[in-house]
C-alpha cells in the first residue's frame, strides 16, 4: 500500500474502530452469549474429556466414574460449582441433591475409587448420564431453542415445551401484531399528512412540521402520561365522546391494546411523515394537473400517478416505523395490560430480573433474525426500477 | 371559420391583482393561434383558465358552443403539454401514452394499436419501452406531444413547450409542430413569449400586454403593420421616430419630425392634422445610399457594424436620431465611419399611437 493508500486508512481508522467497538463487538458479545454454556464444562474438565469419549453404557465404565469424583475432590470455587449444579439441575431435575450428596461422600474418602451407584442408585439412571453428557460441551442451542418455546427432551430430539411453559412464541407474535398495527395507523395517518404539508406553504407547512416533530422532543415519560390523562375513563377523549353523546359508558382506551397502539403511533408518526414529505418533495407539481388534463378524476390521478411514485418514502417509512416499534418497551410497560407486553418486556425480565443474559441474548437475537429478514423482503420489493430518478 | 372556443369578458384577479382584464377572444377551429406575450402578461393564466385549473374571477368561456366553467379539469377532454413535459417518471413511454387512453376505459387491443400510431407519429416507434429520464430532451417532448394527442382531443394547448430545448432543437420541433398541425387539422392553443417561435407557426397570433390583447392577426399582420408601440417593439427589432402629422393624401401622411425634417408613410388609418403619432420601421426596410432624393432620407453615419452571420448589423448615428439597420450579405460594404442617408420606403412603415 503506498503512502496516500496508508493515509486515507488512517483517516477511516476512527469509523471502523466506532463501529467495531460499538456495533460489532457487542452483537458478536449477545451472539456469544446467547449459544455460550461453559458452567459446567468448568467445574467438570475431567469429566468433559473423558465423556466425550463415552459409548453411551449405563452406568459408564470407571474411568468417567472416577473422572466425576476427581473433578469434585479438587474444586475449590464454590460459585463455579454452583453455576455448574444449576444448569445440571434444569436440565434434570434433582441433579442438585444428587451432586451435593455425591461431593460429600467423595471428599470424605479422598483417593478410592469410587463406584458413583453406590453412593446414590439416581447416578444409575440413563437420563443423569445423558443430561450430563449434554451439559458438558461449551456451547448450546438451549437459550435459542427456549426462545421460540422449544427444548430437547431426555432423548435430545427438539420438541415444544408444555402449555403452560410456552410464553416467547405468543408474545413475538403479539410484538409483530402490534408493530404492523402501529405502523399501519401511522401509513393511513402519515401519507394524508405528508401530503398536506407538501401542498401547503409558508407558515402552515412550518406549523404543520412542528406540529409532527413535537413528539420527537417531547419526553418519551411526559408524552406517555399524557396518553393515560387524555384517555382514562374519565379523561378528555372520553368525555367529549360522552359529551356529544356518541357514547354512554367511557370506551376502555388505557391500560388495553388500544391504548398501547395510539401511544405508539402518536410517537412514531414523525418516522413515517418525514420520508413520505422528503418524496414528494421530489415529486414535480404539474404531474397530478397533467393526469388531470389526460382524463383522470383526482382519486385515479393519485392512484396511479402520485401513489406509484410516493411509495419508495412510505415503503422507508413503513420500515423505520416497524422497526423501531419491534424495541418498544416503556410505552407499553405504562400505558398497556399484561396481555399487551412485549418482547423487549421479556428480555428486559430476563436481563435484569433473573441475570439469565443467555435467555436475553437469545431472544434478541430472535428479534434481530426476525427485523433481518423483513428487510430483506422489504429490499427485494423496494428495488428501484431502472431510470426512476427519484 | 366558426367560433370554437370563445372567452367571454373574462376576468381572473388574484387577490388585489388583476391578472387578466376583461378579455374577449374567440378562437377557431382547426387553427393555431399563439398567445404571446412577456411572462406576466396573464397569457399562461388564460391557457390554464381553459385546462380548467383556475377559475375565472368572472365571465364565460364556451368550449364548441357549451358554457365550461363548472366542468372540472379531468372532463373537459383537452390536451395539455406542459412546459417541462410532464411524463410520469414512473411508466415507460408506452405507458404514458396509454395513459389517457386508460382512464377512458379503450379496450387494451385497441390501446396498443393506438399508442404504437402515436409513437410513430413523433418518431419514436422504437422507444416505446424506455422510461422518459432516458430520453433526451426534445424526445421527452414527442412523447409528451404524443401522449396529448393519442385520444385526438378537441383543442391542444400547450405552454411553453419547446422553452427548455436548446435553438437547433427547438426550430425543428417549431416546424415539426406546424406540420402535425397541418396533417391533423387540429386546434392548437400555444403560449409562448418567444416571437420567433410564434411567427414561425401561428395562424394568427394574439400579443398580451398586462392582461389584454394588444392586437390579434396572422404574422404577418402583426410583424409588417403593428398597431400600438409594445406590438412593434415586443415582435422583433424596431426603429421609433416621433412625429406630427401634416397632412394626409390618399393614404399617405406627411408627418414633420423635428428640426425641420417629413417623414412619409403610408397608412390606413383616418388621422387628423397635428396628431402626434409614432413612425415605426423594421431594421431590415432601412437602406443606406449616399442618394440624399430617396424618400424618407435621413444623413447618418454608420456608427457600427456588427457582423451576426446572416446579415449585418448597422448602428447608424444621425442628427438627433439613431436608427438601426440591417445589411443583407449580398448588398454592398458599409463600413463604419460611412457618412450616407438612411431611408425607407412609406410602404414599409407602420404608424401607432405615442
Amino acid at each position: 500500500m503506498n503512502a496516500a493508500g496508508l493515509r486515507s486508512a488512517a483517516l477511516v481508522l476512527p469509523l471502523v474502530l466506532f463501529l467495531g467497538v460499538f456495533f460489532f463487538w457487542p452483537l458478536a458479545t449477545m451472539l456469544t452469549t446467547a449459544v455460550s454454556d461453559d458452567a459446567v464444562g468448568k467445574a467438570f474438565p475431567t469429566t468433559a474429556a473423558a465423556l466425550s469419549s463415552w459409548d453411551g453404557a449405563v452406568p459408564p465404565d470407571a474411568a468417567i466414574q472416577t473422572a466425576v469424583a476427581t473433578d469434585l475432590r479438587v474444586i475449590e470455587d464454590r460459585s463455579v460449582l454452583g453455576d455448574a449444579v444449576r444448569r445440571l439441575n434444569s436440565a434434570v431435575p434433582g441433579f442438585r441433591s444428587l451432586i451435593t450428596k455425591t461431593y460429600r461422600t467423595v471428599r470424605q474418602n479422598d483417593d478410592a475409587p469410587v463406584d458413583l451407584t453406590a453412593i446414590d442408585a439416581q447416578w444409575g439412571d440413563p437420563a443423569v448420564w445423558r443430561g450430563f453428557a449434554r451439559a458438558v460441551p461449551p456451547y448450546t442451542d438451549r437459550n435459542l431453542l427456549a426462545a421460540v418455546d422449544l427444548q430437547r427432551d431426555a432423548e435430545g430430539d427438539i420438541r415444544q415445551v408444555g402449555e403452560a411453559a410456552s410464553a416467547n412464541r405468543i408474545i413475538m407474535v403479539r410484538t409483530f401484531v402490534i408493530a404492523a398495527s402501529v405502523t399501519a395507523l401511522c401509513a393511513a395517518i402519515g401519507l394524508p399528512y405528508a401530503m398536506l404539508i407538501a401542498g401547503a406553504g409558508g407558515w402552515v407547512r412550518t406549523l404543520l412540521l412542528l406540529a409532527v416533530l413535537l413528539p420527537l422532543w417531547t419526553s418519551l415519560l411526559v408524552r406517555t402520561a399524557a396518553w393515560v390523562v387524555l384517555l382514562q375513563n374519565n379523561g378528555l377523549v372520553n368525555g367529549f365522546l360522552q359529551t356529544i353523546g356518541l357514547i354512554d359508558h367511557p370506551l376502555p382506551l388505557i391500560f388495553n391494546r388500544a391504548g398501547v397502539v395510539i401511544a405508539m403511533t402518536h410517537v412514531l408518526l414523525p418516522f413515517m411523515v418525514l420520508p413520505i414529505y422528503s418524496v414528494l418533495l421530489t415529486i414535480p407539481s404539474n404531474l397530478m394537473p397533467a393526469a388531470a388534463t389526460l382524463g383522470a378524476n383526482p382519486l385515479r390521478a393519485f392512484r396511479h400517478v402520485l401513489f406509484p411514485l410516493v411509495l419508495p418514502g412510505l415503503m422507508s417509512g413503513s420500515l423505520l416505523v416497524f422497526m423501531v416499534a419491534l424495541g418498544y418497551y416503556i410505552t407499553p410497560a405504562l400505558v398497556g395490560g399484561a396481555e399487551d407486553q412485549m418482547i423487549s418486556s421479556v428480555i428486559a425480565f430476563y436481563a435484569t430480573g433473573t441475570a439469565n443474559w443467555g435467555m436475553a441474548a437469545a431472544l434478541g437475537i430472535i428479534l434481530l433474525a426476525a427485523t433481518l429478514a423483513l428487510y430483506a423482503v422489504y429490499g427485494r420489493f423496494s428495488r428501484t426500477p431502472p431510470g426512476f430518478g427519484v | 371559420m366558426d367560433a370554437f372556443i370563445r372567452f367571454e369578458n373574462i376576468s381572473k384577479a388574484f387577490g388585489a391583482q388583476t391578472v387578466v382584464d376583461n378579455l374577449d377572444l374567440t378562437i377557431r377551429r382547426g387553427e393555431f393561434l399563439s398567445l404571446l406575450g412577456p411572462s406576466g402578461s396573464g397569457k399562461t393564466t388564460i391557457l390554464m383558465m381553459l385546462a380548467g385549473f383556475v377559475a375565472p374571477t368572472q365571465g364565460r368561456i364556451r368550449l364548441d358552443g357549451r358554457e365550461i366553467q363548472g366542468v372540472p379539469a379531468h372532463k373537459r377532454d383537452l390536451g395539455v403539454v406542459f412546459q417541462s413535459y410532464a411524463l410520469f417518471p414512473h411508466m415507460t413511454v408506452s405507458e404514458n401514452v396509454a395513459f389517457p387512453l386508460r382512464m377512458r376505459g379503450v379496450r387494451k387491443a385497441e390501446i396498443s394499436e393506438r399508442v404504437t400510431r402515436s409513437l410513430d407519429m413523433v418518431q419514436l416507434g422504437k422507444l416505446g419501452a424506455r422510461r422518459p429520464a432516458q430520453l433526451s430532451g426534445g424526445q421527452q417532448q414527442r412523447v409528451a406531444l404524443a401522449r396529448a394527442m393519442v385520444y385526438e382531443p378537441k383543442v391542444v394547448l400547450m405552454d411553453e413547450p419547446l422553452g427548455a430545448l436548446d435553438k437547433q432543437l427547438r426550430e425543428q420541433m417549431q416546424l415539426e409542430l406546424r406540420d402535425l398541425h397541418r396533417s391533423l387539422g387540429l386546434t392548437i392553443v400555444f403560449v409562448t413569449h418567444d416571437q420567433s417561435e410564434a411567427l414561425t407557426m401561428s395562424d394568427r397570433i394574439a400579443v398580451f400586454e398586462s392582461g389584454r390583447i394588444e392586437q390579434i392577426g396572422p404574422p404577418e399582420e402583426i410583424y409588417d403593420r403593428p398597431q400600438t408601440r409594445f406590438v412593434a417593439e415586443f415582435i422583433g427589432e424596431t426603429n421609433v421616430l416621433e412625429g406630427t402629422v401634416v397632412s394626409l393624401e390618399k393614404g399617405v401622411a406627411r408627418l414633420s419630425a423635428g428640426d425641420g425634417r417629413t417623414l412619409l408613410a403610408r397608412t390606413d388609418r383616418d388621422l387628423a392634422a397635428g396628431q402626434r403619432l409614432l413612425v415605426c420601421v423594421r431594421p431590415e426596410r432601412i437602406a443606406v445610399s449616399d442618394d440624399p432624393g430617396a424618400a424618407n432620407a435621413i444623413p447618418v453615419e454608420v456608427a457600427d457594424s456588427v457582423y451576426q452571420g446572416d446579415h449585418i448589423r448597422l448602428r447608424l448615428e444621425g442628427d438627433g436620431v439613431s436608427l438601426v439597420g440591417r445589411r443583407d450579405r449580398s448588398r454592398a460594404d458599409v463600413p463604419t465611419g460611412t457618412r450616407g442617408y438612411a431611408s425607407f420606403a412609406p410602404d414599409d412603415c407602420a404608424l401607432v399611437d405615442a
